[in-house]
């Protein structure tokens, strides 16, 4: 039975598990035959799940330098590890949004940093193109 | 809401394989064992990151296949306390709201974390969060297939390996996190989530 030498050694994004998925499906789309077999199908089950879930999510659209960008547009902001992680997988569009995930946000941020975050993770961060083409994210004001 | 792990086996490739490269034969023999599994204390196993370290491979005696001991890292499905998941609603019970996130199914919001105040519609098996405003009490709905917003207050480790002889359990099978069976059946992780912070619950509450 395997041993566990480090049940936390990093956090993953949305992002990284995304895109090992979809390299992982290439490579397997070649080696038809491997696929089906028995043994297979637990991992074809959960690649299919996962990538079903994080095609919805924000991670889909994003990419390496928009990721780099984001952290350090982050920085002055002094948030922890889990609350980037968790902005950067949601994409948090509304200051309620924000609260939720900064911890003691009341303490922490005023409401123009808080709105400045808003600013920051809708611009650096892309959307959902199909969504924000129709109906535009809630910041904007029509015509 | 995934953790890399980092963790050391044996792995055993047998002498049909021994024409595959040995990392690929290797990451496969990884996956079948640990993909869509739960390990005890750890989370659900999603896919192989990467392959870190290779020792030597070993051939025993009475066996023809190789034995490699393999240092490697595991994508793991373990979100972290207090953090905020969107999923699925699967279903309400008396139990809570159940929900879902499709790649993985026990979540569980009981009565006390909705939105106060909450009732149980018997009839339609659905809770309901009595919203006051000054207009009157509005009943919201959690419907089944609605997407939630959460955050994850507790999580559940249950050891499922297998009793030994003499017990009166049917051992269930060993780190597995199958769907829904038989009654005796536990699941081998469950969260347990909460809603009740403005901005939780439905979407569609809070989207303006």
């Amino acid at each position: 039975m395997g041993i566990t030498r480090d049940s936390n050694a990093a956090m993953l994004s949305n992002y990284e598990v995304y895109q090992l998925l979809t390299e992982l499906k290439e490579k397997r789309k070649e080696m038809v035959k491997n696929k089906h077999s028995v043994g297979q199908q637990n991992l074809n089950t959960i690649m299919y799940e996962t990538l079903k879930y994080l095609s919805k999510t924000p991670c889909a659209h994003q990419n390496p330098d928009t990721v780099k960008e984001f952290l350090t547009a982050m920085l002055p902001h002094k948030l922890t590890k889990a609350e980037k992680l968790q902005l950067l997988n949601h994409r948090p569009q509304t200051a309620v949004e924000i609260q939720l995930m900064v911890e003691e946000s009341e303490e922490r941020l005023t409401e123009e940093q808080i709105d400045e975050l808003i600013q920051k993770v809708t611009h650096v961060l892309p959307g959902d193109p199909q969504k924000e083409g129709s109906a535009g994210p809630e910041m904007e004001t029509d015509q | 809401m995934f953790v890399l792990v980092e963790m050391v086996d044996t792995v055993r490739i047998p002498p049909w394989s021994f024409h595959r490269h040995l990392n690929d034969a290797i990451a496969e023999e990884l996956n079948k064992k640990l993909a869509n599994k739960v390990v005890f204390n750890v989370g659900l196993c999603v896919c192989l990151h990467d392959i870190t370290q290779l020792e030597d491979s070993y051939i025993f005696p009475g066996d023809g296949a190789s034995h490699t001991k393999v240092h490697f890292r595991y994508v793991v499905f373990r979100p972290f306390l207090d953090e905020i998941l969107v999923g699925k609603i699967k279903g309400c019970s008396a139990e809570g709201v159940h929900v879902s996130l499709g790649l993985f199914d026990d979540i569980v919001i009981p009565p006390e974390s909705l939105q106060q105040p909450a009732k149980f519609d018997e009839a339609e098996q659905v809770w309901v969060w009595e919203y006051e405003t000054d207009e009157g009490a509005h009943d919201l709905y959690m419907d089944q297939g609605e997407e939630i917003r959460f955050r994850v207050v507790d999580e559940v480790f249950i050891d499922t390996s297998p009793s030994g002889p003499g017990a009166e359990k049917e051992g269930p099978s060993a780190a597995a996190a199958p769907p829904a069976e038989p009654e005796d059946k536990q699941a081998p992780y469950t969260l347990v989530g909460s809603v009740s912070e403005p901005g939780l619950g439905l979407l569609s509450w809070w989207n303006s």
